[in-house]
C-alpha cells in the first residue's frame, strides 16, 4: 500500500468495508486511504464493484432497498455511516456526477442554481455569482454565458456533462465523485472533460470509475484496481501501470481479460 | 391473390369496428344535441324547476353537480396523489405494498351503486352526515380515488430516476427532490388523470342516489349538510321517475345537453393541460 506521503492528509479512510446486495455480497473487506486533492481512478472490468464502492461514499446506495454494509468509512474524519451523520451534509460536501449526463428539464441556469437554491441562497445576486463560477469552473461559461436561461436539454452531450459537473460544484463539495463521467462522450468532449478533472483536482479530491486504461493513465495520481469485489492492488498510477505487483492488475491493464 | 384477398378483408374488417363506433357515437351526440340545443337558453340554464320538474329550468341540478365535482376533487385530490407519492416513491415493493396496490384496483372495478350502498351506510347513516354534499362528495372521492392513484403513480414512475438521483446526490432530502424535482414534470399527467376520473364521476348517477341527490329541490344548497339535485340524478328522474316522460321529453335532452357539455368540458381541459404541460417539460 501507498500512504506514507499522504497519511497526514486523507479525504477518505474506508477499513474492513464489506457491502451486500441482499443476500449477494459486492465488494469484500475494503481498505483503501484516498488522498485529498488528488485524483485516485478505479479501475476493472464490469461488475467488479468499483461503481457500488463509489457509491457508498456519499450513501447513494442507501436509496437502494435491502442492502447492508459493515466496516467503517470516514470522510474528513467522520464516519459516515455513523447514525448521528447528517446525509444532507455528507452529500454537500461529497458532490457526484453520474455516467449518463442527468441535467434536469430546466434552464441551464436553474440546473445550476438548483443546490444553492435548495440549501437556501435566495438572493438572486448570490445565485447569478455562483452559477458563473460554477460554469467558469466547468469550462462552460463561455459557451452559455448568452443563453443562461435556454433549457439544459439543448446543450451538447459533453457540454451537458460539464453543466453536471458545474451544478455539482455550485454546492461547494470537496470531494467529487465521477462514475465513468465520460463514457458516453465523443473524443473531443472527453478531452475537454479530462482537462477539466486535470484543473480541479488542485481544488477538489477527485475519485473516477473509469473503463478506460489510457484515461486512468493520463488523468490520475492514483489507482485502484477491483476485481471481483475484492480491492486487489492499489498504487500511484506510474507504479501500477508500470510495475504492477499483482498478476490479476496486470493482466487487466495489459488487456488480457476484463 | 388470397394473400391479397385475406389482407383487404381484414383491413375492411377493423376499418368497419372503428368506423362503427364513430357513427354510434356520432349518432348519439347528434340525436342529444339535435333535440337538446333547442331547448338549451338562458332561462333554461338559469331558473328553478317547477311543478316537479315538469316545467322552468334545472338551475339548482347544475349547481349541484359543480359542487359535487368541486368537493370530490378537494378530497379525492390529496388523499388519491399523497397516496400514489407514498405508493412510488416510499413504499418499497414487497408482499404488502403489491396487496395494497391490487386493492386499488380491484376498488376501480367495484360496480358504483356499491359505492352508493357503502356511502349511504358509512356517510349518511353512521357518521350521520345525512343525504348532503358532504357524503356525496366522499362517496363520489372514493369511486375515483383507485382512477386518481394509478394515474398519479404512472405520472410519477415517468419521470426518470437519474433526476431523483441528481437531486440526492447534491444534498436534498427525499421530499426536497420529489418537491422540486419530480412533481412539476408529473404534474400534468396527475391532473389529467384526476379530471378524467371526476369528469366521469360527474356523470354518476348510482352513488349519489342514496348519498346527496335530491328528487325536487327548487331552491340552492347553504351548507355542506345540505341536499342538492344533480344532473345525472335529474335525468334519470325526468327520463323514468315522472308522471308524464314524453311530456317532458324536450327538458330530458337539454338536461343530457348540459351534462354532456359538463363532462365533455371537463375532458377537453384535462387535454389542455397535458399538451401544456407536455410541451413545458420535456426530456
Amino acid at each position: 500500500m501507498v500512504g506514507q506521503e499522504f497519511s497526514n492528509n486523507r479525504a477518505i479512510e474506508v477499513n474492513s468495508l464489506n457491502f451486500y446486495y441482499g443476500d449477494s455480497q459486492a465488494l469484500f473487506d475494503i481498505n483503501i486511504a484516498i488522498p485529498r486533492k488528488m485524483v485516485t481512478a478505479l479501475i476493472g472490468p464490469s461488475g467488479c464493484g468499483k461503481s457500488t464502492f463509489l457509491r457508498t461514499l456519499n450513501r447513494m446506495n442507501d436509496i437502494i432497498d435491502d442492502v447492508r454494509l459493515d466496516g467503517r468509512i470516514m470522510v474528513d474524519g467522520d464516519d459516515i455511516y455513523d447514525s448521528k451523520m447528517n446525509i444532507v451534509t455528507l452529500r454537500k460536501k461529497v458532490g457526484m456526477v453520474f455516467q449518463k449526463s442527468n441535467p434536469f428539464p430546466k434552464s441551464i441556469f436553474d440546473n445550476v442554481a438548483y443546490g444553492p437554491r435548495i440549501h437556501g441562497t435566495k438572493s438572486n445576486s448570490q445565485l447569478a455569482e455562483i452559477v458563473e463560477k460554477s460554469l467558469e469552473r466547468s469550462g462552460l461559461w463561455e459557451e452559455v454565458k448568452d443563453r443562461l436561461d435556454d433549457s439544459a436539454l439543448g446543450l451538447s452531450g459533453g457540454q451537458q456533462q460539464r453543466l453536471c459537473i458545474a451544478r455539482a460544484l455550485a454546492v461547494q463539495p470537496e470531494i467529487l465523485l465521477m462514475d465513468e463521467p465520460a463514457s458516453a462522450l465523443d473524443p473531443r468532449s472527453t478531452t475537454k472533460v479530462e482537462d477539466l478533472i486535470g484543473e480541479l483536482k488542485k481544488d477538489y479530491t477527485i475519485i473516477i470509475v473509469t473503463h478506460n486504461m489510457q484515461q486512468a493513465a493520463r488523468d490520475s495520481d492514483h489507482t485502484a484496481f477491483f476485481y471481483e469485489g475484492r480491492l486487489v492492488e492499489y498504487d500511484e498510477t506510474s507504479n501500477l501501470f508500470t510495475n504492477p505487483k499483482e498478476k490479476q492488475t496486470e493482466d487487466y491493464i495489459t488487456g488480457r481479460f476484463g | 391473390m388470397t394473400h391479397n384477398l385475406t389482407e383487404k378483408l381484414v383491413i375492411s374488417g377493423l376499418r368497419f369496428a372503428t368506423y362503427a363506433i364513430v357513427i354510434v357515437i356520432g349518432y348519439i351526440l347528434f340525436d342529444i344535441i339535435w333535440h337538446g340545443l333547442p331547448v338549451l337558453d338562458w332561462r333554461f340554464l338559469t331558473e328553478m324547476p317547477r311543478r316537479g320538474g315538469a316545467e322552468g329550468g334545472i338551475f339548482p341540478a347544475i349547481v349541484g353537480t359543480i359542487y359535487l365535482i368541486a368537493g370530490t376533487i378537494i378530497i379525492a385530490l390529496p388523499f388519491g396523489v399523497g397516496s400514489a407519492i407514498y405508493l412510488s416513491e416510499y413504499a418499497s415493493r414487497n408482499r404488502l405494498t403489491e396487496t395494497i396496490r391490487l386493492a386499488i384496483i380491484t376498488l376501480a372495478g367495484v360496480p358504483s351503486i356499491v359505492f352508493g350502498l357503502f356511502g349511504l351506510g358509512l356517510f349518511v347513516l353512521y357518521f350521520n352526515f345525512g343525504p348532503s354534499i358532504l357524503a356525496g362528495s366522499i362517496t363520489l372521492a372514493c369511486m375515483v380515488l383507485p382512477t386518481i392513484i394509478v394515474t398519479s403513480e404512472e405520472a410519477l414512475r415517468a419521470v426518470p430516476k437519474s433526476f431523483r438521483e441528481g437531486s440526492l446526490a447534491l444534498g436534498t432530502t427525499k421530499w426536497q427532490a420529489i418537491r422540486t424535482n419530480v412533481l412539476p414534470y408529473s404534474f400534468g399527467g396527475i391532473i389529467t388523470g384526476a379530471i378524467l376520473g371526476i369528469g366521469r364521476a360527474a356523470g354518476e348517477t348510482a352513488p349519489i342516489l342514496l348519498t346527496v341527490a335530491a328528487f325536487f329541490l327548487p331552491r340552492l344548497p347553504k351548507s355542506i349538510f345540505d341536499q342538492v339535485m344533480a344532473l345525472p340524478y335529474h335525468l334519470y328522474i325526468l327520463a323514468t321517475q315522472h308522471p308524464d316522460t314524453s311530456k317532458v321529453l324536450p327538458l330530458q335532452y337539454g338536461t343530457a345537453l348540459v351534462l354532456l357539455i359538463l363532462v365533455l368540458g371537463l375532458s377537453l381541459g384535462a387535454i389542455i393541460t397535458r399538451s401544456h404541460f407536455r410541451r413545458k417539460y420535456r426530456w
